[in-house]
């Protein structure tokens, strides 16, 4: 869901720690080496990596083409292949009759079938192509927080991996408990009180 | 700081809390939601709510949905120990308005829309329409973080169990 798109979704992180001088090197190093690869001539079934929010098929961070206002602006992108099930299923069964065929024998041993369904589905991922799938993010880098587009577990923690192993920055997502501890400028008294705190019972 | 994942799961309660006593606000405290940008802010309780009555390991949900639904049934599943799971708010200042769901347990901010921007035709409508774009769910964002604030810092004083809760029992029974 991109961050133009008339509704949104929006999880928000807090961004833990610093880089170093230059920046904008720095980040734009970090993307480079942790853009998206071209996945069409193996067989991964997932690629993870950042690409860029104007041409998400084309990656392109040189100079400050990620940079919008005081913001940084890109977007991660999963590409996945997916092969429909009762396709694996079709294909499995015809290379199973085959076999057979070749064989004499009346059925396959459970070994066999597991080979022919990791063989099938070699095969077919490297015929199938991958389906991207793209989130934006917006990093405000001087207030330290960070706007994801998706509040999809999956692409949450494929964010929160990547980001770390990119910018060795981690990611604090921000939820009620967190919210009250980093974000609302809380006192240190009124912080140690949190953890003490228990559900409120409205009934009388 | 707390394990973040155990810190998720067992102060969850706080978000179920925070979006009741926000309806409370809504209906009984205006003034607290108007004075959040020099009295220009309005708030309303959009066209969906979900509440949600733990007992034990047992999860009752109830949703209330749809532009003109009442929310009489919300109010009776609060008088039986339902809190707000999921509220959708409507945010009016001047002639602009943002609409966005809140989910208790994570805070995401989903269905999120602002007032309308401009067309993009080319690139320096791309960066002008960005920025546009973050400008508005930053002002939004803003206000509920100051209620938020507002909701912590009276959850973790004696005014809390003192004045607040007794007047939300109040609310649920009036």
């Amino acid at each position: 869901m991109g961050l133009l798109s008339s509704s949104v979704s929006i999880t928000r992180y807090r961004v833990e720690g610093k880089l170093k001088a230059p920046i904008l090197e720095a980040v734009a190093d970090c993307l480079k080496e942790n853009a998206i690869p071209q996945i069409d001539g193996d067989v991964s079934d997932k690629t993870v990596g950042w690409t860029s929010f104007d041409t998400p098929f084309a990656p392109n961070f040189e100079g400050s083409s990620f940079v919008i206002g005081t913001y940084f602006v890109f977007s991660l992108r999963i590409d996945k292949r997916i092969i429909p099930s009762k396709v694996l299923k079709k294909h499995c069964a015809i290379e199973a009759a085959k076999r057979l065929a070749e064989s004499g024998r009346p059925y396959l041993s459970r070994e066999e079938k597991n080979m022919i369904l990791d063989h099938v589905r070699n095969v077919l991922t490297l015929r199938i192509p991958a389906t991207p799938y793209l989130y934006d993010l917006i990093w405000s880098y001087e207030d330290g927080s960070l706007w994801f587009f998706s509040t999809q577990k999956s692409a949450n923690e494929d964010l929160e991996t990547l980001f770390l192993r990119s910018f060795r920055l981690s990611l604090i997502r921000l939820f009620p408990y967190t919210s009250a501890d980093l974000m609302m400028g809380l006192s240190d008294q009124q912080r140690d009180l949190l953890p003490k705190l228990s559900a409120t019972e409205f009934l009388d | 700081m707390l394990d973040v994942s155990v810190s998720y799961n067992r102060y969850k309660f706080l978000g179920y809390e925070y979006l009741t006593w926000l309806w409370f606000v809504v209906e009984t405290d205006q003034d607290r939601i108007t004075n959040l940008e020099q009295g220009s802010v309005s708030m309303e309780i959009g066209n969906r709510m979900v509440l949600e009555k733990k007992k034990k390991d047992a999860r009752e949900t109830i949703t209330i949905k749809g532009d003109d639904a009442g929310l009489e049934e919300g109010m009776l599943a609060l008088r039986k120990g339902a809190l707000v799971a999921e509220i959708n708010i409507l945010l009016k200042a001047n002639d602009q308005q943002w609409r966005f769901t809140v989910k208790a347990e994570s805070l995401h901010f989903v269905g999120f829309k602002v007032p309308p921007t401009g067309p993009v035709k080319s690139e320096e409508d791309l960066e002008g329409a960005v920025l546009e774009k973050a400008y508005l769910y930053d002002r939004a964002m803003q206000w509920m973080d100051k209620l938020y604030k507002q909701f912590i810092t009276l959850r973790v004083s004696e005014d809390w169990p003192n004045k607040v809760v007794p007047l939300v029992r109040q609310w649920m029974h009036s």
